[in-house]
């Protein structure tokens, strides 16, 4: 139907009969000449945005490598550094908070280096009008968590924006931690053999904020898996210090991180869809709500691209820290397909996972 | 939800494989209409494990692709309005109109959200007085009954706030008009269960008889799904054409006279234009006279929208079998998962973004000519 029509009320111009040899699902949008929610959930759109706007513009070596943190060579210390902004609705959350997010975040995108966190920064960006108990409580909540996973907020900066052009309180840290001698962690390192591991079950968090921003009742309560992965880490590179990739799938969930991974060493990723730890209530939500729980964000998981014969003792180990202990080997790097993920269903077929647009949508059918 | 597991279970699908395999002596061409059981036969990659030969053809029977360009239109020009929330289904946002969507309606400024019930909208109605409300009423005969009650309860409740974009299409009229294709090659049908938990089977036979294939009421699960495939080549087989309800957890015959009854008494039924098809006769739902108060394209005289349509690739061949991917001239060079043409090429649902990974190297371009089907 490449035809213009004009329409006045509602009278459409029939065509003769319908025809079915034009049929297909219309292309969503790619180019926004204005900011949508797409280019900040994690999947193509907030790459395109990256690599259009941003990398050009600010130019530096190191940012090409898009990891979750940059390691940065600094009198003579090598430091990973990250920042990462938290925005989520509501404030409070089963299995967490914006406080929890704030530390575990940034912390956790220090660890995907491996690097074990020590001092961040804090920035609040507080809405006029906000209660001060609602302040003091995320605080609170900030300081705790930064105490369990042993890292110092060491410098913070607070703004108000008028009421009306904020949503109560907005945080951002950034990071700073020291990497191991003899450790390389990054996207690039991925290469074919390598075993891929999850921490553990995967779309809980998305599932949690999503129940209780949405007032959706899945008949048991989901709490988010926000957690500090540092001390996780150090007992996988007690094993060895060669870990080829950690990633943290936070926004677009396990099947952005995969993807991001395949793009950046230009591997394939095979996964047993079977091997993948999706919890019952996790299942059922997503079930509910025309969502897969491969592209569901977690706060509290990692997934790791390990060399063969270092996979066992990697596994082991992380199954003997209590963050890890239902971790799991969901699938291989191949050298075939390069930069795509490749899953194995239950019934023996394949399907691709390809990097989500922008948001996931709840599907009507 | 315990259906999740036992009816996913891979020792009871190879068991139906292995009866479908047994069951099949010549190559058989099905349709499933619902784009639901689309995504679960490409999730679950069903579609590869069948024997050669049993071929599905995807139905337009995703409501969010059908909905016309210039209802899309509509809804966006109404969303765009200072004095107007627009709620819709999540994955409406992103269906593109003419030169946006209503992702960035929201960008631009308007009041777009994504609610799961048209009640969550009239609850926003309820609770912003001085505001206008409007649903975007879209989908098969599944959806209207919540969105009929919502308009209902609208009327009931007073709450004049409240309009709905009704933009509904029923699935029977389309399988005729699919079956009246000069060039048809669907030789069965998988009825959509949860269509049929609505509206019942009394629709189907005159259809099967009238143009002998069989249709089999199917569920959405991947067992729920093969089995559909069983009943079908197995009728196929047997030269038959009956209906079938392989869907019996969730359908009754008569369907649900409750949702039925308040169907008939919120929309009437009407010619329907289809995205990419055109107008299917009495393919469609729209409110009554008795509910034209709570009729967002009376309230909003939305008018003066021009529509264009972007030249369209040869998607439409592929998904009706007509075409293989790399049959197309521009697959793999000017069209790939980075750079589509088309939606086949977008996403890993997609018949062109599959081949593109698995087959591009082993298949060279084949022009071929363009026909119809149905």
């Amino acid at each position: 139907m490449a035809d213009t029509e004009t329409l006045s009320g509602t009278a459409v111009e029939p065509p003769a009969a319908p025809d079915f040899s034009g049929w297909s699902c219309p292309l969503p949008l790619r180019d926004h000449p204005r900011v949508v929610m797409g280019h900040g959930g994690g999947g193509a759109m907030s790459a395109e945005l990256v690599e259009n706007v941003f990398a050009p513009a600010f130019g530096g070596r190191t940012l090409a490598t898009l990891g979750d943190s940059a390691v940065v060579e600094l009198g003579g210390a090598r430091l990973a550094f990250s920042t990462d902004s938290f925005v989520v609705r509501p404030l409070f959350f089963p299995g967490g908070s914006i406080g929890d997010l704030a530390v575990n975040g940034t912390v956790n995108d220090l660890a995907m280096s491996g690097a074990r966190a020590a001092y961040l920064s804090c920035g609040f960006i507080l809405e006029e009008g906000v209660e001060m108990a609602v302040v003091d409580r995320v605080a609170r909540a900030l300081g705790a968590a930064a105490r369990r996973a042993g890292v110092e907020v060491a410098t913070g900066d607070t703004k108000v924006v008028e009421a009306g052009h904020g949503d109560g309180v907005y945080l951002n840290t950034a990071g700073i931690g020291l990497v191991p001698a003899g450790v390389d962690i990054r996207p690039q390192r991925a290469v074919p053999g390598d075993v891929v591991i999850v921490s553990g079950a995967i779309g809980l968090h998305g599932v949690a904020i999503m129940s209780v921003r949405e007032g959706l009742e899945f008949g048991v309560e989901i709490e988010s898996d926000c957690a500090a992965l540092g001390g996780l880490v150090d007992a996988m590179l007690a094993v060895t210090p060669d870990l080829h990739v950690l990633r943290d799938p936070t926004r677009g969930g396990l099947a952005a991180a995969l993807n991001e991974i395949a793009a950046g060493a230009g591997v394939g990723v095979v996964l047993s869809e079977r091997a993948v730890p999706v919890p019952p209530q996790v299942a059922n939500a997503c079930a509910v709500l025309g969502l897969d729980p491969m592209y569901v964000a977690n706060e509290g998981k990692l997934v790791a691209f390990v060399p063969r014969r270092e996979a066992d003792a990697v596994l082991a180990a992380m199954r003997s820290h209590p963050l890890g202990t239902e971790a799991a080997v969901i699938g291989e790097c191949v050298a075939d397909h390069p930069g795509m993920v490749v899953a194995r269903t239950a019934f023996g077929g394949t399907r691709v996972v390809d990097l989500p647009m922008g948001e996931q949508l709840p599907r009507i059918c | 939800m315990k259906y999740l597991e036992e009816f996913q279970n891979p020792e009871l699908a190879s068991g139906l494989l292995a009866d479908i395999r047994a069951t099949v002596t010549r190559p058989w061409a099905l349709m499933e209409v619902c784009g639901g059981q689309t995504h679960t036969i490409i999730r679950h990659a069903i579609d590869q494990l069948l024997p050669d030969g049993v071929e599905l053809i995807h139905g337009p029977g995703c409501p969010v692709c059908v909905t016309p360009l210039e209802m899309i239109d509509r809804a966006l020009a109404i969303a765009a309005r200072p004095d107007v929330v627009f709620c819709s289904f999540g994955d409406m946002l992103r269906v593109p109109g003419t030169d946006r969507d209503l992702f960035r309606v929201r960008g631009e400024g308007g009041d777009v959200r994504v609610v799961y019930s048209p009640l969550d909208a009239l609850r926003i109605a309820r609770d912003n007085p001085d505001r206008e409300v409007v649903f975007f009423g879209i989908g098969f005969e599944t959806t209207a009954p919540p969105n009929a009650m919502a308009v209902h309860q609208a009327r009931k409740l007073g709450i004049r706030n409240f309009s709905m974009l009704v933009s509904h299409v029923r699935v029977p009229p389309a399988i005729e008009a699919i079956m009246a294709s000069p060039d048809c090659r669907v030789q069965g049908f998988l009825a959509a269960g949860h269509v049929c938990s609505v509206m019942g089977t009394a629709e189907y036979p005159a259809l099967a008889e009238r143009h002998e294939v069989p249709i089999v009421v199917t569920g959405f699960e991947p067992l729920d799904i093969l089995e559909g495939i069983r009943r079908t080549v197995r009728q196929l087989e047997r030269g038959e054409h009956a209906v079938e309800n392989a869907y019996a957890r969730a359908v009754r015959p008569e369907g649900n006279p409750a949702a039925r009854a308040m169907l008939e008494d919120v929309f009437e039924v009407t010619d329907r234009a289809w995205r990419g098809i055109g107008v299917i006769p009495q393919s469609g739902w729209r409110l009554s006279e008795r509910y034209r108060d709570h009729d967002a394209e009376h309230r909003f005289d939305v008018t003066g929208i021009t529509t264009r349509e972007p030249a369209q690739c040869r998607s439409g061949e592929v998904l009706q079998g007509l075409l293989k991917p790399h049959q197309c001239e521009a697959f793999g060079t000017t069209c790939t998962p980075r750079t589509p043409l088309g939606a086949t090429m977008v996403s890993s649902e997609g018949a062109c973004a599959a081949y593109y990974l698995y087959r591009r190297l082993s298949t060279p371009p084949a022009p071929k000519e363009a026909s119809r089907v149905g």
